[in-house]
């Protein structure tokens, strides 16, 4: 905790010239106008969701259900049956697109932030560095070929242009390192304490999904046949038979382990990749901003069947959540209703 | 680099022992018991060709099934290898053996014996003025314990290992898919095909630095040393210190499956994560071992067809052993997503930057050789000038690698494959073709064909650029690696990638008629068939050079000397 405050403060000081960097940067590489900008971009991409959130997900009707979830404390008794229909995934969304050639877009702060450090960081510097050295190389094939110049020069040092060249690189990775530093630190905020959590155990070859605070039932999650999905009106290859269900808006803390070798879960859309290896939980928060069906494959090789054990989180209004661990065989919601269940868990 | 006096004595020398030139051991003697240092190149290159024919030729295997989604030749290719009717999980563990293989193959029987084994072996004696390698026996046992490993290899693929036939782990052999998750001992033969070819390696190593050395001709400082033998030197010491915890950590993989160890078995105490720290260690060295001699030969090219000594040349040899150094204490990079502490993830990420400082510097400084110089594009130069270039693309997608926060997300997706392969199979491999085109009359006696090896650059240059460019388009949308199906979506760029396998298939085509072109038409090599730019010494001995060179030391001349 204290080291990864430490390493929050570090980062604030260092933001300032991380910006500052930046810029430099871009009045060197392309033109003050383009990355001026920038930085100003994460705090536009920041904002823009939480208007999208009431606008995009229409058929979902989001502001009555916000509504509801604040109502759903008191009627909660009547909701006890629970209910839960898989939501239709949104084509294009938390999913790979056809001849798609970007980043998935991004539905997690982790997410925006790395797709940030992507796009406007590394991008810019690796283009600029490529081509560059792509322009040395003609320029010294055109003006240096044998017939434009028949006499060799005899030149072999030239000590202030090998200090540049260390020199310069050395900027450039400073200018890299600070926000990439400040991304690690971000990522590694851990989930408070009364976030959900789930447990991704991974299985050769299949996902399960345990809640220990809803009464602690296995969802065990498999790959669904091409024709099944697309039957469904899911992508083949990685739809599930039964989904994650996670809440949306909220921190939730997801925790790995592999029950026989190493898997990994790993969710483009949502910038998350965490291995899953016996003997150990590994932990990492998780935080969704807006209901949606978000799919990722198993990414560390396990086997025959590595490439058949996808993952698919379906992220509901927490209400919405609430119902759906009440149609799971031993599904509890609130804190008493835990206590009272947790007797009987061990059955289930 | 280094120039002989005008003096003739060691040359009258040389002639005054032809006799004993001629007097070569019978065939299986030369060519089984070889302790002639060219003779073992040779065979090395040999070899190499061979392995990667096998390598290719399972990578091929690897884009037929990867052109179109669904499985459509996997259980065929099992049928050929000996497993009737096999059933759907034998056929995706024929994928995964597939995909060991090839970056077995690649990694440990095709660029390291071509690059260390056969220009190495070549060239280093040759370049440094000796007669021979320091132990000219444990050579030949070298390349025999290679050769012997790749038989290893080849018996696993025919073994039982678990779900089907053959070793599945990924060349990284991960534990505990490498111990309890394979049974059969299809594992067990790869594993000790990596001790025996990481053993020749070994002997290798100590035989290069021994050589290096202690036998440089007289006036053949460290500083003069051309920059091969300097790429030759700084590999043998990764080498030395790297192979050495692979084969432990292997070695523990052996007791853990067979004898009741459990080093990496979490239920008697061991952690998985262990192994990756001791594979990566040597890991991530090991892709320095296949880099760095290249860097060499692309030195010696530019210098040559610039005709100019290499620009800044203690900052390039010194880039290379910053190089080593550094590439010891990056190998977490490979691990981001393990759970690894932030503090660490912080560490790596800074240190692996730190790689580009030096990486940089020979980049701008090959550049710098060719400005102000006279560019001739004879094949070599051409082949080196496309390594800068595809190099550098490489090298700037390992920047974003580094960055543990956006590893997060392209972790084991292809755009790690796009990147590694636009190094080593765009780089390594073609300072590897650079190397033989420069090299090769030298070594045979026979000019190969300039426009066939020109061709072949353009049709290679083109074939990989469509297979492995379209990955990092797969790998940011989110296409993990190792998989031999896919989401409809990631088709287009599949097919793409595919299609370029087969352009990059026809010009090693074009490489193998230029080949047997040398053999069959080639004209007759001279000692120096690059003319004033080739200044290193093997362009002083004849082509091909006499079966025992150097037997009056050369003596090398400071004054000519440019340093």
């Amino acid at each position: 905790m204290s080291l990864a405050d430490t390493a929050r403060n570090a980062g604030k000081v260092i933001r300032a010239l991380g910006v500052a960097g930046a810029m430099t940067f871009g009045t060197l590489t392309m033109g003050a106008s383009s990355l001026a900008a920038a930085p100003a971009a994460p705090v536009a991409q920041a904002a823009a969701p939480t208007t999208a959130d009431s606008a995009a997900p229409a058929p979902a009707a989001p502001a009555p259900a916000a509504a509801s979830a604040d109502a759903a404390a008191p009627a909660a008794p009547a909701a006890d049956a629970g209910s839960y229909t898989p939501m239709a995934p949104t084509p294009g969304k938390g999913m790979p697109v056809d001849k798609g050639w970007t980043f998935q877009d991004q539905y997690s702060p982790v997410g925006e932030q790395g797709l940030w450090m992507h796009d406007v960081i590394l991008m810019p510097i690796i283009v600029a560095i490529s081509i560059f050295v792509l322009v040395l190389l003609l320029v010294v094939m055109a003006r240096f070929n044998k017939r434009a110049n028949p006499v060799a020069s005899k030149t072999s040092h030239n000590t202030l242009i090998e200090v540049v060249w260390t020199l310069i690189p050395v900027l450039i990775l400073v200018v890299i390192a600070v926000p990439s530093i400040r991304l690690l630190a971000q990522q590694y905020e851990p989930a408070p304490k009364g976030a959900l959590t789930v447990k991704v155990t991974g299985y050769q070859w299949y996902w399960g999904y345990t809640y220990p605070d809803n009464g602690g039932f296995e969802v065990i999650s498999n790959m669904l046949p091409d024709e099944e999905a697309v039957k469904r009106g899911e992508p083949g290859q990685l739809a599930v038979d039964n989904r994650m269900v996670v809440p949306a808006g909220e921190p939730i803390r997801i925790q790995t382990i592999g029950s026989d070798v190493i898997h990994a879960f790993a969710v483009p859309s949502l910038w998350f990749k965490l291995d899953a290896v016996p003997g150990r939980i590994n932990e990492k928060m998780l935080f969704i901003k807006e209901p949606g069906v978000y799919y990722g494959q198993c990414s560390e090789l396990c086997g025959a069947r590595h490439g058949y054990m996808p993952i698919a989180i379906e992220a509901l209004p927490r209400d919405k959540f609430e119902a759906w661990v009440k149609t799971q065989p031993g599904g509890t919601v609130g804190g008493a209703e835990q206590a009272a269940a947790a007797p009987a868990a061990p059955a289930a | 680099m280094a120039s002989i006096p005008a003096n003739e004595g060691f040359d009258a020398h040389d002639h005054a022992h032809d006799h004993d030139h001629d007097h070569k051991p019978g065939f299986f003697a030369r060519w089984f018991m070889s302790t002639n240092h060219k003779d073992i190149g040779t065979l090395y290159l040999i070899f190499a060709i061979f392995a990667g024919i096998v390598g290719g030729a399972v990578s091929g295997m690897m884009r037929a099934e990867l052109a179109q989604p669904g499985i459509q030749y996997l259980g065929y290719f099992a049928q050929i290898l000996g497993t009737a009717n096999p059933s759907f999980d034998q056929q995706l563990h024929l994928w995964n053996v597939l995909i060991t293989a090839h970056g077995l193959i690649m990694v440990f029987f095709m660029v390291m014996p071509a690059i260390i084994g056969g220009f190495g072996n070549w060239f280093v004696p040759i370049m440094i003025g000796a007669p021979d390698m320091a132990f000219p026996r444990m050579n030949n046992v070298s390349f025999w314990l290679t050769f012997v490993g790749f038989l290893s290899l080849m018996i696993s693929a025919f073994m039982p290992g678990g779900t089907g036939q053959g070793a599945g782990t990924g060349w990284t052999v991960y534990a505990p898919l490498s111990t309890s998750g394979s049974v059969g001992p299809a594992v067990d033969f790869a594993i000790f095909s990596l001790h025996l070819s990481g053993a020749g390696s070994i002997l290798g190593a100590i035989n290069f630095i021994t050589t290096i050395f202690n036998m440089r001709a007289p006036g053949m400082t460290l500083h003069k040393m051309p920059l091969f033998v300097w790429s030759v030197l700084v590999t043998a010491f990764l080498l030395l210190l790297a192979l050495p915890v692979l084969a432990a950590a292997i070695t523990m993989l052996l007791t853990d499956r067979n004898f009741g160890t459990t080093f990496f078995d979490p239920a008697g105490g061991g952690d998985p994560v262990l192994y990756q720290h001791l594979f990566w260690f040597f890991g991530h060295p090991e892709v320095y071992i296949m880099i760095l001699p290249g860097f060499g030969i692309i030195s010696q090219i530019i210098s040559t067809f610039s005709k100019k000594p290499v620009f800044g040349y203690l900052g390039m040899a010194y880039a290379m052993v910053a190089i080593g150094v550094v590439g010891f204490i990056v190998w977490a990079h490979h691990m981001y997503t393990t759970g690894l502490d932030v503090n660490t993830k912080m560490y790596f990420t800074a240190a692996t930057m730190v790689i580009a400082v030096p990486t940089g510097i020979k980049i701008f400084s090959w550049i710098a050789t060719m400005w102000g110089g006279s560019l001739e594009f004879k094949s070599p130069m051409v082949w080196a000038i496309g390594f800068i270039f595809l190099f550098t693309v490489g090298g700037v997608t390992g920047v974003v690698l580094a960055n543990g926060g956006v590893d997060d997300n392209l972790h084991d997706t292809y755009y790690v494959v796009a990147h590694f392969h636009y190094v080593l199979s765009l780089g390594a491999v073609t300072s590897l073709f650079a190397g033989f085109y420069y090299w090769f009359p030298k070594m045979s006696g026979r000019m190969h064909s300039e426009f066939l090896s020109h061709l072949q650059f353009w049709i290679f240059f083109v074939g990989v650029n469509l297979i492995f460019f379209p990955m990092h388009f797969l790998g940011v949308q989110g296409m993990p690696r190792r998989y031999p199906d896919y989401a409809v979506a990631y088709t287009y760029w599949n097919e793409i990638a595919s299609f370029g396998y087969v352009i990059m298939a026809a010009s090693i085509g074009v490489f193998f008629i230029n080949i047997l072109y040398a053999f069959l038409a080639g004209k007759k090599a001279e000692a120096n068939y690059w003319g004033e730019g080739a200044t290193t010494l093997e362009w002083t001995l004849s082509s091909p050079p006499p079966f025992h060179q150097f037997e009056t030391l050369p003596v090398i001349d400071d004054k000519a000397h440019a340093h």
